[in-house]
């Protein structure tokens, strides 16, 4: 007996609009199973790319952090082909540029009558030590403001500010991507193993993360930096192990352990699966999108994280955006309200915006993520 | 396939027992247990299916998922034979790899639910293929052809534009007929089957029932059969064991346990059964409430509670054992006599509200 | 026609109950659509009309997506926020329901209408007693308010009609069993008096023996109080046990409707004939049963004619492009189909 006059009109259910599927005739077989997941994989992700683009948000987000990938290109090829070839005076961190204005030197503060080219010969000690009235004195201008040749002026010690910020940009893509790789990987391994396995071994991972979420994050990176060197790459891993290890591991255990108890995990089982199987096969991949939706918010954090202790100058960098601030601080402009404006707005709205970027596109995700864990 | 004699023993199935303990603390031993199955035996022969039917908690699928070593037996020994070597392997013994994998070729288990039993990331062919793919079987090619014939055998026919699919695009009918496919991949002798047309609707069941019978016949699958529902287990099977707080109550061939019932609990579930006939009259229904759990179960029958026509006897030896009255139908009741003849009251109502 | 059905029905329910005015519910031509996000409609329910007789029973089956559940929420106006009322009336005693504002709606429930839902006895707040969760239904919709002597007398009275000890009234839900909870759902449904209950798959979530116990315990309610009930279900074996009257549904229209005993002695729709035929039962043939083939129909496009024609055995040209009206084939039963002789007059089998 056969049933093969049974359903052959079967009439599939109506597609989740926007999806599209490999069309596979009769009879006919993929002549490469690669090139069809590739296919399935563009598919899935036209899919959530148009519900991603609903949100605008989500959209300026990307925006900004495509804009600040352009700029962390263009600083080599400025530098190699641009017009900042110039070591001496674009290097972002040996450079020196100052204009020269030479001042009259007179007797005393009351005689000065035109303060922009007449200086007093007791304040005139300061870069012309010996000078006397009647002598000329050449000041280098530090910090002076944007220029043609520097298109956001020089920080105090007459370094191109337009160089260190697209030089920093670098550092702050290095740093968040490690960030970012560390938090999944750490997070979904994590969770996965605590859910998976339970007992004494979720207790002692959970308890673990409890601890690492009880921390307080910047006074344990200050006391680090103390102990050790720490580099962009080291801040990194260590950013994504304590945010990955804490918060992000027990959401997504949480998660990991909703997907456990689902029967397509008993099914594999019973398929043959092995331990390992199940964790990377069935339970990561479903708790991947969450995994990276905090990897976003990882990404928010680092930045502005290298930001604050850089800033401080625990990190052992060449230039980032914390040490263009804290340079500013140090020479004692950083109270100078916004009269050195380009010393401030420059690398702290590129710290904001970085992290502002990262954030929104999170949020964006969150929304193409959730409603398919909603509706499974 | 194995030889087909219809005496041949598949799976026998002797003093089973799933305990569960009450965790009473991080540091103290339990000393309670739900016994959720307790002490169950049976036996399906090659070609043939049994039908566990029992309400919700009465052990089933407990049961079942111990069969299929997805739960661990408290204790018991599961025997099932093995297709390769036609030899009577014990499931609770099996710790080895290869053992494990052997078994899994031999084994498998349809699930529930058509929607959750499918990874939602993985698709059609993925979901079939996967018991190849875990098990190594095969180049890739192969397993492409292997599913194809599948998905034909299972009626998704022509079954290339199904491959591809994800689970949400195919609808509940079609996505069991896929969880068919895939539990057949292997060529497995015997299959768990745990309530698979309960989420299906109406018009859809039958198919699926037929389907599953017509694949037995031609593959040569024994069937162990999970289901809440006397009258699927009817069409599905051809013996059935009642369950009632992980206890066999009553076993028997399916005609002769449904027009001759003899335990009070098979009884009652019979006449509940809604009959798709109004002129039908049904036997009053004569239990009340609902099932229990088993924690640590005195010496005494295990449906004295609910049981209308309870005697001392009932109360003061142990659960009786299950025991042939005739026709290769058993029994675990003290009030019927090695005939088969009810020995109790003719009619007792008793009312567990007050 | 439907003045025909009224009287079969109130003829057969005369002895029974000694109203005999207007029907208590009466729906015409009722078409509900659903907006989808991306445009489109889904044709949820498609020009249904039925007259349910006061104190009597009626049952609405059919697969899940036939629109069963979307006539019962457009009734008491709990539809979801994309469901459009394109066209009909649903008169309760003579109110048109689909005309009343929001809060004059809310009024209406639990007093004119209420409902049992599935998943009602999961929908108990666990920290308040399930006496007091009555009762608050009680304040809020009875007028005057109950004082408390009053709310617990009523209480009681319900419990004892639903079959729970009424010492339970001062217990917290999680001390009750699914059944029990299931019960003290029913005794709320109950407890402003209302004309109709609509009963969503009231026993699906149950064991077979609570089922059936809930199933006599309504039964009990509908011949005792007078109460006219809708019961909504995809198991025909159900709506056969316990109702007067049945409506079968597919794909958003009634397809064939009449009194239970008649629909199931004789049904005249090929769809009602396949869907008895199919279903599995412990009396009758073994393994005489026929397949349905093929899936319901996707509602974003619903298949021109007849819906059922691409499943239909007998389906001929004609049913592929004008649609069947639902006509009389007896008194008091109707069905919509242009080859009612086509239908075999005994069950099953057949195709085996």
């Amino acid at each position: 007996m056969v049933i093969k006059d049974q359903d052959s009109t079967e009439v599939l259910e109506p597609q989740i609009d926007g999806v599209e599927t490999v069309e596979l005739a009769e009879g006919e077989l993929p002549e490469s199973l690669l090139r069809v997941r590739l296919k399935l994989g563009w598919a899935g992700f036209k899919k959530n790319w148009k519900l991603f683009s609903e949100n605008k948000l989500g959209l300026v987000g990307l925006g900004v952090i495509l804009l600040f990938a352009l700029m962390a290109i263009a600083h080599p090829i400025m530098r190699s082909v641009g017009p900042w070839q110039d070591d001496n005076v674009y290097d972002p961190v040996i450079g020196f540029s100052a204009p020269v204005t030479d001042f009259e030197v007179v007797a005393t503060e009351a005689d000065v009558v035109d303060p922009d080219s007449q200086i007093d010969q007791v304040t005139a000690q300061l870069w012309c030590f010996g000078s006397v009235a009647g002598d000329i004195c050449s000041i280098n201008q530090t910090p002076a403001p944007p220029s043609a040749d520097h298109w956001l002026g020089t920080d105090p010690l007459g370094r191109d500010i337009a160089s260190q910020l697209t030089f920093s940009t670098r550092a702050a893509f290095l740093l968040g991507t490690i960030a970012a790789v560390v938090t999944v990987a750490v997070a979904t391994t994590v969770g996965a193993i605590a859910a998976f396995y339970g007992g004494w071994i979720d207790n002692f991972l959970m308890r673990l993360a409890d601890l690492v979420l009880l921390l307080p994050l910047i006074p344990i990176l200050i006391v680090v930096s103390g102990l050790f060197t720490v580099t962009m790459p080291l801040l990194g891993v260590l950013i994504g192990i304590l945010s990955g290890f804490g918060g992000t591991a027990i959401v997504l255990k949480s998660q990991a352990l909703s997907v456990k108890v689902k029967p397509f995990i008993d099914a594999a089982r019973v398929s043959g699966g092995s331990n390992m199987h199940l964790i990377f096969k069935h339970v990561i991949p479903n708790v991947l999108p969450l995994s990276f939706l905090y990897m976003m918010f990882t990404v928010t954090e680092a930045v502005s994280l290298e930001a604050t202790l850089s800033f401080f100058g625990l990190i052992n960098a060449d230039m980032t955006w914390g040490i263009m601030l804290s340079t500013a601080q140090t020479q004692g402009y950083l109270r100078s309200g916004l009269e050195f404006w380009w010393l401030l707005i420059p690398a702290g709205l590129a710290v904001s915006l970085l992290a502002a970027g990262f954030f929104f596109v999170g949020r964006a995700m969150d929304e193409v993520i959730n409603p398919r864990l909603r509706s499974r | 396939m194995t030889s087909q004699n219809g005496s041949e023993t598949r799976v026998k199935v002797e003093n089973l027992q799933k305990l569960y303990p009450i965790s009473r603390g991080v540091f103290r031993a339990p000393t309670d247990f739900v016994h959720a199955v307790d002490g169950v035996n049976f036996e399906i022969k090659a070609g043939q299916s049994l039908g566990l039917v029992g309400e919700s908690g009465c052990g089933k699928t407990t049961t079942g998922r111990m069969l299929v070593k997805l739960d661990e037996a408290s204790d018991g020994t599961i025997l099932i034979r093995d297709s390769a070597t036609d030899e009577m392997i014990d499931v609770t013994e099996i710790n080895s790899k290869t053992e494990q994998k052997e078994f899994r070729r031999n084994v498998q288990m349809i699930f529930q639910d058509p929607y959750e039993s499918m990874n939602p990331r993985r698709t059609i062919f993925d979901i079939v293929a996967e018991p190849l793919t875990v098990q190594n079987l095969g180049t890739t090619e192969e397993r492409e052809e292997r599913v194809v014939d599948l998905l034909r055998l299972v009626g998704l026919t022509p079954p290339e534009p199904f491959l591809f699919r994800y689970p949400h695009e195919l609808s509940g009918g079609q996505r069991q007929r896929v969880a068919i496919a895939r539990a057949l991949v292997m060529e497995p002798t015997f299959v768990v089957a745990d309530e698979p047309t309960s989420m299906l609707d109406v018009s859809i069941r039958i198919s699926i029932m037929r389907l599953m019978l017509e694949l037995a016949e031609e593959l040569g699958v024994t069937y162990l059969y999970i289901t809440h529902d006397l009258a699927v287990a009817r069409y599905m099977c051809d013996k059935i064991a009642v369950m009632y707080l992980g206890k066999i109550v009553e076993m028997g061939p399916t005609e002769d346990l449904l027009t001759r019932p003899m335990h009070p609990y098979t009884r009652a579930l019979l006449s509940a059964v809604p009959v798709p006939d109004p002129s039908y009259k049904r036997p009053e229904v004569e239990i009340e409430g609902g099932v229990a759990r088993a924690i640590n179960p005195e010496p005494e029958c295990r449906f004295i509670q609910r049981c209308p026509f309870a005697q001392d006897v009932c109360r003061e030896s142990p659960h009786p054992d299950l025991s042939e009255r005739g026709n290769d139908h058993l029994v675990a009741c003290h009030l019927v006599d090695p005939q088969g003849n009810w020995m109790g009251a003719e009619r007792a109502v008793l009312d567990l509200r007050s | 026609m439907t003045d025909t059905r009224m009287d079969t029905a109130e003829g057969r329910l005369g002895d029974s109950n000694s109203h005999a005015e207007a029907p208590i519910l009466e729906v015409n031509n009722l078409v509900m659509n659903y907006e989808l996000k991306g445009g489109g409609m889904v044709s949820a329910v498609e020009g249904v009309n039925f007259n349910l007789p006061r104190g009597s029973s009626m049952g609405l089956v059919g697969e899940s997506g036939c629109g069963k559940t979307s006539i019962a929420l457009t009734l008491i106006q709990l539809a979801a926020g994309n469901a459009r009322v394109l066209d009909g009336e649903v008169l309760l005693d003579g109110i048109d329901l689909l005309k009343l504002d929001e809060e004059e709606m809310r009024q209406r429930r639990w007093t004119d209408v209420s409902m049992v839902f599935q998943g009602a006895m999961n929908s108990w707040n666990p920290v308040y007693t399930v006496g007091e969760q009555i009762r608050e239904t009680m304040d809020i919709h009875w007028d005057p308010k109950p004082t408390a002597a009053e709310a617990r007398a009523k209480t009681e009275e319900l419990f004892n009609l639903v079959g729970i000890n009424p010492e339970m009234i001062d217990r917290y839900p999680h001390e009750f069993s699914g059944g029990m909870k299931q019960r003290a759902v029913i005794a709320m449904a109950l407890a402003c008096d209302p004309k109709l209950i609509i009963a969503d798959e009231p026993t699906t979530a149950l064991d077979v023996i609570v089922q059936e116990q809930i199933l006599e315990e309504l039964k009990k309610i509908q011949h005792e109080l007078g109460m006219s009930i809708i019961y909504i279900s995809h198991d025909i074996a159900v709506i056969a046990e316990i109702t007067d009257l049945i409506g079968v549904m597919y794909a958003g229209k009634l397809v064939e409707q009449g009194p239970t005993a008649e629909v199931f002695k004789r049904p005249r729709h090929p769809y009602t004939w396949l869907i008895l035929s199919s279903t599995p039962s412990i009396t009758g043939d073994r393994r005489q049963l026929a397949p349905l083939k093929g899936e319901p129909p996707n509602l974003l496009d619903p298949p021109p004619g007849c819906r059922f024609h691409p499943r239909c055995p007998y389906a001929t040209e004609k049913c592929m492009q004008e649609e069947p009206p639902l006509a009389e084939v007896e008194p008091g039963h109707s069905i919509a189909c242009w080859h009612p002789e086509s239908v075999p007059v005994t069950l099953a089998g057949s195709t085996e």
